[in-house]
Formats: C-alpha cells, structure tokens, sequence
C-alpha cells in the first residue's frame, strides 16, 4: 500500500517547536496511533506519545489530528485523503511537556474540589432499589473515558477567555453524574455557581461534537445542571420564598 | 544527577494503581496509614479500565440458588484444582461485600426488574453471577475507586516508573524509580511495599494488554528475593480481534458469548459441541434448541432449567478449540473463527454490549448487530505470579505484599472470567490491611541504603551515554515473537528448551541497549527497564512450562497431553539466585475435607 507523510509536532518548553516529516508505509485498517508506533520503531524511538489501551477505553492517547481533537486510537488513516500531508499535534489547551504529551495535571486538581459522593448515612447498601430506567441518565456520565478532549475543544478553556475558574465540560459532566445520583444527598448547586463557574459556557456544544463516548454533554449534563443553578440562585419566586422564609441558600 | 533525589516517605506505598492497588491504597489509608500510590500512567487509566463483562460474586440476584460455596467450587473446577484453596474461599466469601461496597461508594451497576444489582451468566460459572455495566465494568469499578482514594486525600504520583525496591536483611525498606515527565530520579521509603502492577501481555506478539503490562512487579519481587508460582498458566482468552492489524489482540469480551454469542468455523459448524469435557458436558446444553432457551430466558433475567451453551465452557478449553479449528483449515480469512450475536434483535445487542459495538464499527468496520465477529486467542493473564499469604497478601520477602494480577495462587491453571475484578478487590483490601499492619508494627522510619540508591541511579543514566548497544524496540520484538512461537498455547519440551536458548542470548543484549535523546518522556528509554523486567520473567515463563510435565488449564503440552494426578498437589516455584532463576516445585498441603467435599462436588447446580 501506499505512504503517507506524517508531520509530527516535535519540541518542548526548552526547544522550538518543529513538525518533523516522516513516511510511513500504512496497512489496512491502519489508525493515528498505529502510525505514531511505527515512527517510534523505525525512525525515533524517543518520540513522546501517551497511550494506554489502544481500544478507545481509557483516553489516554488524545491529540490534535489535521487541528481536530481526536483520540488517536480509534482515527482510522482511511477517512483522510492519503495525498494531503496529515499533522499531528498535542492538545492546545494544556502546557507542553513534549512531542505530543501534554501536563494535563490541572484536570486532576478540578477534580479533585468538586464535593465527593454522599450517601445517605442510614440506608444499608443491601436495600437500595433503583429502576434501570432512573439510572439510564447517570450512567451516560458516567462512561466518560477521562480523555479531556471536550477540555482541549472549550474555547473557554482554550483561549482562557476568563480570569475566574471553570471547570470545564468534563467535570460538569462529573458533578452531573453526582448531583443526578439516585442516592446522593449533597448540594454541589453552589461548588457550580462559584467555584465551577458554570454560567461561563455558553452552550456552543463543540465538547459534544468531539466526546468520543457521545456523551450529549451540553444537552444532558450542562444544560440541566445550569437549570439547576438558575432556580435556585435566580428564580425570582424561590427568591421571593427564600426571603419570607429567610432560609438563605438552604431552601 | 548532582542534586539528591526527591523523596516522598510513607507508611505504605502501592505500586500499581488499577482496581487492586486503589482498593489495596484505601483499606491502608482508612485504617490510619499514610499511603503513596505510585502508578506508570495517569490515574484512572490502568488495565482495569479495559475489564469490560463484570465482576463475579455470588449475591444471587437472578437466580437464588447461587451461593458462595457454588462459586467456590465452580473456581476451582476452572483452576483444575490448582487453586490456592483459602484464596479461592476468602474470594467467594467476601466478593459479594467486595460488590455492595462499591454501590456505597458511587458505583452505578445495571439492575434487575426489582431494582437490584444484576448479574450475567459467564463462563464456567453454574449461575448468572456477574455485577455489571454494560460492557464497561472496568471503566465503572476503576473510577469509583479512584474517586474514592481521592476523596480520602491518598497522594498519588502519576507517571512514576519503579525501577528498584531497596532491601536490607529485615526486608524491604523502599523503591526507587523515575518519574516520566522528565526523568528524574525519585526515591520512596516505606515501611511497607504493596505490589499491584498487574500482569506479563507485553512478553506476546498478540495480546490484549497494554504496553503497561510488562511484568514490573513479578520481576522487582523476584530481584528482592521473593518466589513466583504457577508462572507457567498464561491464560490465552479465546477471543481477541484478528483484523485489522493494529488492532489484532484486542479482547473481545466473553460478555458476547455471556449474552448468547455462537462460535462457528469456515464451514459454518458450531464446532464447540465437539470439545466439551467429558466430565463436564452434563453441564452444558444438548442441542441448539437447549442452548438457545437458556439463551432467551438469560436476554430476559428469568431463572431457566436450561443448561448453557456450549461457548460457555472455560477459557483454556475454548482458546485451544479455536487454535485447533484455525490449525486444521477450519479458520476465517484472517486466521480467526466466527462469533456470531446477530441473530438477537440488534436493540438488544447495542444495549448489553455497546462498547463492543462501538469497538467493531469504528476499528473493524463491522456492525455486530448484522453479522459475526472474526476472533481468535489472545493473551490476556498471567494466572501466576508472587506467592502470597491469603489472609494478608504478604510474600515471602518481610514488608513486602501483592495483590490482584500480580499475584498467584487465586486461580490455580485456569481463570473464569469476572473472578479477575473479584480478585482485585477482596485481596486488594486484605492485602491492603496486611501492609498497613505491618507498617503499624514498625517504629522506626526505613533506612534505604545510599549504595543500593546509586547503583539504581547509574543504571538509568547508562543507556543514555552508551554507543553502540543494540535497540530496545527490536530486542522487545525479538523476545515477543520466541514467546509467541515457542511458549504459546501448545508447548514441547524441545520449543520451550529453545525458547530459554534465545531468551538466554536476548537477556545478554539485553544488557546493552543504548536509546537517543534524553529523560523527558523518552518511551525508548522508559523500555529499557521494562524490556529488563520481561526478559527475567519470559524466563521463569519457559522455564516453569518446561517443568510441569503435564497438562493442566492454560498449559498444554503435546509431549505430555494428560491431566497428571501426581501434579494436582505442586506448584511450580521460582526464586532468583545471584544471576539465574532456580525453578523447584513445592507440594501444596492437602485440601481441608468440608473444602475438598465441595470442591468435588459434581454436576452443575
């Protein structure tokens, strides 16, 4: 079969960036990171790629491919034209550490403040009875693979549009699977308002288009949990009934 | 190299950080201990993200004659016997608390009509007895335990690689190794060293694993003087994608034949009637129509007096099926076999298996829900490894504890699918308080000897400054494709002698390999140490396989093609002696009769 020419973004916070040109000999059914592996045999063996299970299940392997944030493992050569030159390069959004890996660290901190699962204290595991079709929601979220492609796609993020923090499509899709937990009893409406700075998307669904487990991000996570956030900060008659109430934030 | 190495001291440290070193980090942690958790990737990225059928545990949800002395027995058939016996019925005891654990701790299983967690039938287990999401269990269990660990502040140090544990004639005292961001060497005193580094795929051409899986731990506590057992089961899971190329050895998960999936040859024959047991057959179906009812009452979680299908016989009976289709001119296009789950409604197929739908249209261009799988062996687990203690994990090196893939002796000569999650965490969390015990007991803070730290120091810096030396990326091909050839599915006494001939010239190159560029993040050079750890352990691979003069589960030898009586009460055992592996046996006491009775206990249920 034929060659393609791979233009790899080689380089690290110490060196210039360059695209370094390679040819590499593609087999049927040939993906990204097949052809990263045969230049890291062949032709440099020190160039940085992460990667884990190479089936799509552990987004490890992300990457911009011709300027789309894709994982690498499951982004078969054949959809490309083979006589256009193809450029791979690390996500944007995060600090080069080099070649193609990025220090995606940051994510683990975000993750790390959102207020954990809370079950109720009394109930013993062993009665707990949910319906298939109340949990249907929870598990979409819960099949995020971690890959931080919808974090590298967010023009918030990307361009850092903002001083405050956001916490990004991947972590909104997080705290979704917990606040929509059929058993968990914390308030997290807050940690989103402030910390998660919610309010800062806006809706533009090119983390959607990008998840790799077709997760509807915007419509199923975001949308619902900023309505969450609405009614209770904004909604003029829950303010009202706050206010005769005098409850505050714990109506 | 001038300035000392970081130091990060802890009470316990666990290396590895899939399913059993997260539980293992936990149960340390709760009981007061302060823990480091070591991992070579990111976190929530290690193999157990991939498991994707489920979790054994007899919590008999849909079918309430299940219990945990039935999946105590249906263990040890699949392990021929081999099994450590305790390990086998701390695991069936315990696995079902293991379970309901992580419902408490955020875990979302699928669930029965009545709103309970539900369970799918697998091979070799007498009832449909696996805790599942969809066919991502992995991805499910690995992050409920990561989110918990997090939650309890464990320190974590992604992308460190352990190169070294130091020991003193007390035992371990810490590790040494790198972290991969940028090569920088990083030492971990601790009072106690939890090993859960997984297993050995990456000494195969084709193997489900990823690059992680490249013996660390098996080969660190072999260097510390600790014994390996049961090295020579490998478990070749029968189905693993065949085509295209770079996907070859991708499992398919055994959740396709749990849901009803037919394997055919090229002549379109469900070939697997023919390799029954004998002596289990009375547990399988009689015909197509038996097997299709118990497939129809299981699509609908009804009880059935149906007996399963062929397909669901254990994995080392339907690996060597295939292998032997294949061989005899039976195979697909692309020397595989076909599995079949089309001819359920395509709306099912997509719901109880989606990411195998998923993996097939975008990497294989296949819709499943239209028309077979091409599938053949891959390998996929190392059924032996560190000799442990089962009520605590510990080894035979003090201070020293495995648990999980890592460890040997759970599953005897042959695993059952689902008992792999199972394992991680009931021995994750015993072997978890064993460490956290052993580091209570111990007053002073570990001393790590400076001359053993150097030595592990120079032995990174050398393959960057050496000319000359042979390449990391040819010499692992090298030693992948002797195991495949030599130390596969079927084995001679004249392949494997060959095999440890070849393994013996590559451990000499081995010795010299010299990589460009410098520390940060250099897979090239990261390879070198991993390339090191599978050398010793193909090695105590072809070695133990050549000892065991039988055949038992995983291993089969054509020279030696019976089951031996005389070898159902030894395993094979592997220590390290300077430089060379001595491999003995060692007789596994007798069976407690209670346990013995129901072990042997024929038929299905």
């Amino acid at each position: 079969m034929a060659n393609l020419l791979m233009r790899i973004f080689r380089g690290s916070p110490k060196e210039p960036g360059t695209f370094a040109e390679f040819e590499v000999p593609v087999e049927e059914g040939m993906v990204v990171l097949d052809a990263l592996h045969w230049i890291q045999a062949h032709a440099a063996p020190d160039l940085a790629v992460r990667w884990n299970c190479k089936a799509a299940k552990c987004g490890s392997c992300s990457a911009e491919v011709n300027g789309r944030p894709s994982l690498t493992c499951k982004t078969r050569l054949s959809d490309f034209d083979p006589d256009e030159p193809m450029t791979v390069e690390p996500m944007r959004a995060f600090p080069l550490v080099r070649d193609l890996v990025t220090d995606v660290s940051w994510n683990y901190e975000i993750n790390r403040s959102i207020p954990p699962f809370q079950p109720p204290p009394d109930t013993p595991v062993e009665d707990w009875r949910w319906q298939q079709e109340d949990i249907e929601r929870v598990q979409e979220y819960r099949k995020c693979i971690e890959c931080f492609l919808c974090q590298d796609v967010c023009h918030v993020l990307r361009n850092h549009e903002v001083e405050r923090p956001f916490m990004g499509p991947r972590f909104l899709v997080r705290a979704a699977g917990l606040e929509m937990h059929p058993i968990d009893t914390a308030d997290r409406t807050g940690y989103l308002k402030d910390d998660g700075g919610i309010g800062f998307c806006n809706i533009t669904k090119c983390c959607t288009e990008v998840c790799p487990e077709h997760i509807k991000i915007t419509d199923n996570a975001i949308i619902p949990l900023k309505e969450r956030v609405a009614d209770r900060y904004y909604d003029p008659i829950q303010m009202f009934w706050r206010k005769i109430r005098g409850a505050g934030d714990s109506s | 190299m001038i300035s000392a190495p970081d130091r990060h001291p802890h009470d316990v440290l666990v290396i590895g950080a899939g399913g059993a070193g997260l539980r293992a980090a936990i149960e340390a942690a709760a009981l007061g201990a302060s823990v480091g958790l070591v991992c070579k990737s990111l976190l929530g990225k290690a193999h157990t993200v991939m498991a994707e059928g489920g979790v054994a545990a007899a919590l008999g949800h849909v079918d309430d004659r299940d219990s945990w002395q039935t999946h105590f027995r249906d263990t040890m058939v699949g392990g021929k016997m081999l099994n450590n016996v305790r390990m086998a019925q701390l695991h069936a005891l315990e696995a079902p608390a293991r379970v309901r654990e992580l419902e408490a701790w955020g875990a979302v299983f699928d669930r029965t009509r009545d709103g309970r967690i539900l369970q799918r039938p697998f091979g070799g287990h007498s009832h449909p007895r696996l805790a599942h999401v969809g066919d991502r269990t992995g991805l499910e269990m690995i992050r409920t335990l990561q989110d918990r660990a997090v939650a309890m502040g464990i320190a974590v140090y992604m992308e460190h690689t352990i190169t070294h544990l130091t020991t003193n004639p007390g035992g371990v005292t810490g590790a040494f190794g790198y972290r991969r961001l940028d090569g920088d060497p990083v030492v971990f005193p601790a009072k106690a060293i939890l090993l859960a580094t997984g297993g050995i795929g990456k000494a195969y051409e084709v193997t489900s694993n990823s690059w992680e899986y490249s013996a660390d731990g098996q080969a660190l506590a072999l260097r510390a003087g600790a014994e390996l057992i049961d090295m020579e089961f490998v478990q070749f899971h029968p189905t693993g994608m065949v085509w295209p190329p770079g996907v070859r050895g991708l499992l398919v998960t055994e959740a396709v034949r749990g849901e009803g999936g037919i394997l055919r040859n090229s002549d379109g024959e469900r070939f697997m009637w023919k390799y029954l047991p004998e002596d289990r057959r009375h547990e399988y179906a009689a015909t197509d129509e038996e097997a299709r009812t118990w497939v129809e009452a299981s699509s609908d979680s009804r009880q059935t007096d149906a007996r399963r299908p062929p397909e669901l016989s254990t994995r080392d009976n339907v690996s060597r099926a295939i292998y032997t289709e294949v061989r005899e001119g039976r195979g697909s296009a692309h020397g595989g076999v076909f599995l079949d789950i089309s001819y359920l409604p395509a709306d099912h197929v997509r719901r109880k298996l989606p990411s195998m739908y998923e993996q097939f249209k975008e990497l294989a261009g296949v819709d499943i829900t239209a028309g077979p799988m091409e599938v053949g062996p891959t390998t996929h687990y190392a059924m032996g490894g560190i000799r442990v203690d089962a009520e605590t994990g510990s080894t035979t090196v003090p201070g020293l504890f495995a648990a999980g893939e890592v460890a040997g002796g759970m599953h005897g000569a042959n695993r059952l699918g689902g008992n792999s999650l199972s394992d991680l965490l009931v021995f994750g969390q015993r072997a978890g308080a064993g460490a956290a015990a052993r580091a209570a007991s111990i007053a002073d803070d570990p001393y790590m000897n400076p001359v053993q730290i150097r030595a592990a120091e120079q032995e990174l810096e050398a393959p960057l400054v050496r000319t000359g030396g042979t390449d990391p990326y040819r010499l692992r091909e090298q030693l992948q494709a002797t195991m495949q050839s030599l130390v596969g599915i079927f084995r001679t006494a004249s392949d494997l002698k060959d095999a440890i001939a070849r393994i013996g010239d590559i451990r000499h190159l081995a010795a010299d390999l010299c990589v460009p560029g410098g520390r940060a993040f250099n897979p090239g050079w990261n390879l070198v140490f991993e390339l090191r750890n599978l050398v010793d352990i193909s090695d105590a691979i072809a070695r133990s396989a050549l000892v065991r003069e039988e055949s038992r589960g995983a291993h089969s030898r054509i020279d030696f093609p019976a089951t031996e009586k005389a070898w159902v009460d030894r395993n094979v055992v592997v220590r390290r002696d300077g430089e060379t592996l001595v491999v003995g046996t060692s007789p596994i006491p007798p069976m407690p009769r209670d346990l013995r009775k129901l072990a042997e206990a024929g038929g299905g249920a």
